[in-house]
C-alpha cells in the first residue's frame, strides 16, 4: 500500500462524493418545502468509495498478475482456462449434470408455481433469441442493435395471420421464422457492405423503424394499442385450461431451445460456421482467402433473425398480447447483453447469460428500487474482470492418427 | 512460354499521391520473382490492386492459369475471386485469425475449393461428412508440408511470431494458388528463422511446382532466393534483372542509399 494508491483512492472517494452529493445529502421535502441536508451520508459515501476503489485495484492487479504473458506453446498442458470451464468440459463431470439438469427441467413445472413457470418461458425465449444473436453478433462479429425489430416480425406474422386469416400457431411458426429471414435479407443487402459502429447505427435505425411503423400504421397493425386476444398454441384438439397451457408452452419452448442449440452447434465446427468466425476475426484475411463476405455475412443475419422471427410468434402466443412496446430498443439491448455476458461464441455461455440477465431481475424484484443498479453494477464488473463473458468460446481440436511428427515437411 | 502473370501500365491514385506509376511486369511459370524498394514505395499497394483490395485507377492486370492456359484480366474482381482464379496471398502485418486453431486457419483455406452449406451442416448428410473429412486431411497435410504440425490445435494467436508468419504462408496454399503473393515474410524473423523460410520458399516451388512472387527487405534473402528482381522507388519501376545486374545497378543504389545492397 504506497502513498500513490492512497492518492488514487482517495480521489475516487472525492468523485464518488462529488457524483452523489445531488442524491444523497440533498433531499428536498415537498410538503415542508425545505431542504434537507444529511452530510453523514457524505462521509459513507467517502469511506465506501475509498474502500470499493482498493478492493477495485487489488482485483483487477489480481486478474492481471494471473494471467500468462505469453503462452509456451511448446509444452503439452493445457490453456490455462478458469476452473469452471474445465469442470463443463470434462465428462466425467459434464454427463451426470446433463442428466440431473434434464430431470430437473422436465419435473420444473410440477415443482414450481405458474409464476415460475412463466418466468422460466419467458427466460427461454430469450435463450433462443440470445442464441440467434449469438450467430450474427458473437460467432460472425456483426453488431446488429436491432435485432427486436427481427423478434417483433415473428410476433406481428402470428397475431396478424390469426386475426386475418384465422393461421393457427403451428403453420405461423415457420411463417414467422420465414418472414425474420426475408426481412432479414430486405435489410442486408444494403447495409451488410458497413463495418463495426456504422452497421450498428443503421440496424439501431431500422430497429426503430420498424417499431414506429407497428406504432403509427393503425389500419395494418393497431398502432400502439396492439393486438389482443391472440390463441395460445393448442396440441391437436386439445383445449388447455390456462395452467395447463403455461406447462405446455414451457416444454415447446424447451424443444425450440434444445433445436436451436442442435442447429448452433452443428454450424459451429461447418464450413459455414468457420466462414462466420474468420469473418469475426479479420474481414480482409477472410476475404483473401476465397470466401464470398457479402455471402458469408448475409448468411449469418438471416440465420439469426430466422431464430428471431420464430421467438417471436411463440412470445406472441405466451402473452395472447403484444404492442409495440414490447419491441424497443431497450428489448434489443438486453438480448445483446446476453450474448455479450454470457460470452460471445460460446453457446453454453449464452444460454447462462440469458438465465442470469432473464431471471435475476425477476429475483431480486424484493430489492425493487435497486434491481437495476444491482443489474448495472454485475454487468460492469462483468466486463472488467471477465471481458470474454462467462464463458468464452472453445474451438474444437482434431487428433491425428500419425501424431505430431515433422515429417514430409518441406524444410 | 507465356507469363502467368502481365501486368501492364498499372497506376494507382490515392488522393493526389501516386503511389504506382504506369508499371510493367510479368513473371513466367516457376519462377521466384522479388518487388523491393524503400518504404513507402508502392509494393504493398501493388499486391493489394492484384487481389482486388484495391481497384487500379489505369492498367490492366491479366493472370494465366498454368493447368488450364486459360488468361483471366484481374481488374474488377473481389478478392475472393482472384483467389478463386489461383492467387493467394499473405500479408506484412499478420493478418490470421487469431482465436481460431491453426488448423482452422488452414481450414479456411479450403473454404473455396469446398461447397457444403448450411442445410448440409445441419443435417450433416453424407457428402458433408465425406467433405469435412477431406478438409481436415488436406489441411493438415498442409501443416505437415509447412512444419507446422505440432502446433495442429493451438490458437493461431498464441503461436511464436516465425510460426505465425509461416501459418500464414500455410493458409494461403491451402486455397491451391499458382501464384503466391508473400508480402515482406521474413519482417521480424531471427536469422535463422530466416533461412528455415529461405528454404520452405524453395520448397514451395520445387516440390508443389508453384511461382512465387515477394515483396521482401532482407537483401540476403531476396539476392539468394530470386530468379529476378523488380525495383520500385515512388511508384515508378527503377530496374529490372537477375540478383547480380540489381546490385551493381546505380539507379537502385542511389534509391538504397544509406541501406545495404550487397549479400
Ligand atoms: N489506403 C491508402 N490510402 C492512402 N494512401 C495509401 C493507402 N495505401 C497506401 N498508401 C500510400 O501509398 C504509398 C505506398 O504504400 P505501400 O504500398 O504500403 O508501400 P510499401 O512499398 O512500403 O509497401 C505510401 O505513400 C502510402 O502512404
Ligand atoms: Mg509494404
Amino acid at each position: 500500500m504506497t502513498l500513490g494508491e492512497i492518492k488514487k483512492s482517495l480521489l475516487a472517494a472525492a468523485w464518488f462524493m462529488f457524483l452523489t452529493f445531488p442524491i444523497m445529502v440533498i433531499k428536498v421535502n415537498t410538503i415542508q418545502k425545505t431542504v434537507e441536508w444529511h452530510w453523514e451520508r457524505l462521509l459513507y459515501v467517502a469511506v465506501g468509495g475509498f474502500v470499493f476503489s482498493f478492493l477495485w485495484r487489488y482485483f483487477l492487479r489480481r486478474k492481471q498478475g494471473g494471467r500468462r504473458p505469453a503462452a509456451p506453446v511448446e509444452t503439452d498442458e493445457p490453456e490455462a482456462v478458469p476452473a469452471f470451464q474445465r469442470l463443463i468440459h470434462d465428462r466425467r463431470f459434464a454427463m451426470p449434470a446433463l442428466v440431473v439438469l434434464g430431470l430437473f427441467v422436465l419435473v420444473f413445472p410440477y415443482l414450481f408455481s405458474m409464476y415460475q413457470v412463466n418466468i422460466m418461458t419467458t427466460a427461454l425465449i430469450y435463450v433462443v433469441t440470445g442464441l440467434g444473436l449469438n450467430v450474427v453478433v458473437g460467432v460472425a462479429g456483426l453488431l446488429h442493435l436491432g435485432y427486436a425489430a427481427f423478434y417483433a416480425v415473428g410476433a406481428y406474422t402470428y397475431a396478424l395471420l390469426n386475426l386475418h386469416f384465422g393461421v393457427s400457431f403451428w403453420l405461423a411458426l415457420p411463417i414467422g421464422a420465414a418472414l425474420g429471414s426475408v426481412f432479414a435479407v430486405i435489410l442486408g443487402f444494403p447495409v451488410l457492405r458497413l463495418r463495426g459502429d456504422y452497421l450498428a447505427i443503421v440496424t439501431l435505425g431500422f430497429g426503430e423503424i420498424i417499431r414506429l411503423v407497428l406504432e403509427n400504421w393503425n389500419d395494418f397493425s393497431y398502432g400502439p394499442s396492439g393486438i389482443a386476444n391472440i390463441p395460445r398454441p393448442k396440441f391437436f384438439w386439445f383445449d388447455f385450461s390456462l395452467e395447463q397451457s403455461a406447462v405446455f408452452i414451457y416444454f415447446l419452448m424447451l424443444a425450440m431451445v434444445l433445436l436451436t442449440v442442435f442447429v448452433t452447434n452443428r454450424l459451429k465446427d461447418s464450413r459455414i460456421g468457420r466462414a462466420w468466425i474468420a469473418l469475426r476475426e479479420d474481414e480482409v484475411a477472410c476475404q483473401a482467402m476465397g470466401i464470398d463476405i457479402a455471402r458469408t455475412k448475409l448468411s449469418a443475419f438471416v440465420m439469426g433473425s430466422a431464430w428471431a422471427g420464430m421467438a417471436g410468434v411463440v412470445f406472441a402466443a405466451k402473452t395472447t398480447f403484444i404492442n409495440p412496446a414490447s419491441f424497443t430498443l431497450w428489448e434489443s439491448i438486453v438480448i445483446l447483453c446476453i450474448v455479450v455476458l454470457g460470452g460471445m461464441g460460446s453457446i453454453l455461455g449464452v444460454i447462462l447469460g440469458a438465465l442470469v440477465l432473464i431471471l435475476l431481475p425477476e429475483y431480486l424484484r424484493a430489492f425493487s428500487e435497486y434491481r437495476m443498479l444491482i443489474f448495472g453494477v454485475v454487468l460492469v464488473v462483468m466486463m472488467v474482470f471477465r471481458p470474454g463473458g462467462i464463458l468464452s468460446e472453445v474451438r474444437r481440436t482434431y487428433l491425428f492418427k500419425e501424431g505430431l511428427s515433422k515429417d514430409g515437411s518441406l524444410s | 512460354m507465356q507469363p502467368i502473370l502481365e501486368i501492364r501500365n498499372l497506376c494507382m491514385d490515392f488522393g493526389g499521391l501516386r503511389a504506382i506509376d504506369t508499371l510493367d511486369l510479368h513473371i513466367g511459370q516457376g519462377e521466384i520473382v522479388a518487388l523491393i524498394g524503400p518504404n513507402g514505395a508502392g509494393k504493398t499497394t501493388v499486391f493489394n490492386c492484384l487481389t482486388g483490395i484495391y481497384k487500379p485507377s489505369g492498367g490492366e492486370m491479366l493472370a494465366r492459369s498454368p493447368k488450364t492456359g486459360e488468361a483471366r484480366r484481374l481488374n474488377g474482381l473481389k478478392p475472393n475471386q482472384v483467389t478463386e482464379n489461383g492467387l493467394a496471398r499473405t500479408f506484412q502485418n499478420i493478418r490470421l485469425f487469431g482465436s481460431m486453431t491453426v488448423l482452422e486457419n488452414i481450414m479456411i483455406g479450403r473454404h473455396c475449393r469446398t461447397s457444403a452449406g448450411i442445410s448440409g451442416a445441419i443435417v450433416r448428410n453424407r457428402a458433408t461428412r465425406e467433405e469435412e473429412k477431406r478438409i481436415v486431411q488436406d489441411s493438415y497435410d498442409v501443416l505437415k508440408k509447412i512444419g507446422l504440425a505440432r502446433y495442429v490445435n493451438e490458437y493461431a494467436k498464441n503461436l511464436p511470431y516465425g510460426a505465425q508468419r509461416r501459418l500464414e504462408i500455410a493458409r494461403a496454399m491451402a486455397t491451391d494458388p499458382f501464384l503466391l503473393l508473400l508480402d515482406e515474410p521474413a519482417a521480424g524473423m531471427n536469422p535463422q528463422e530466416t533461412d528455415e523460410l529461405n528454404e520452405l520458399i524453395i520448397g514451395i516451388r520445387e516440390e508443389a511446382g508453384i511461382t512465387i512472387f515477394l515483396i521482401e527487405h532482407d537483401m540476403k534473402l531476396v539476392m539468394s532466393l530470386s530468379d529476378r528482381i523488380y525495383v520500385v522507388d515512388y511508384g515508378k519501376k527503377i530496374a529490372e534483372g537477375r540478383p547480380e545486374e540489381i546490385k551493381r545497378n546505380p539507379a537502385v543504389i542511389k534509391a538504397y542509399l544509406g541501406e545495404e545492397v550487397d549479400a
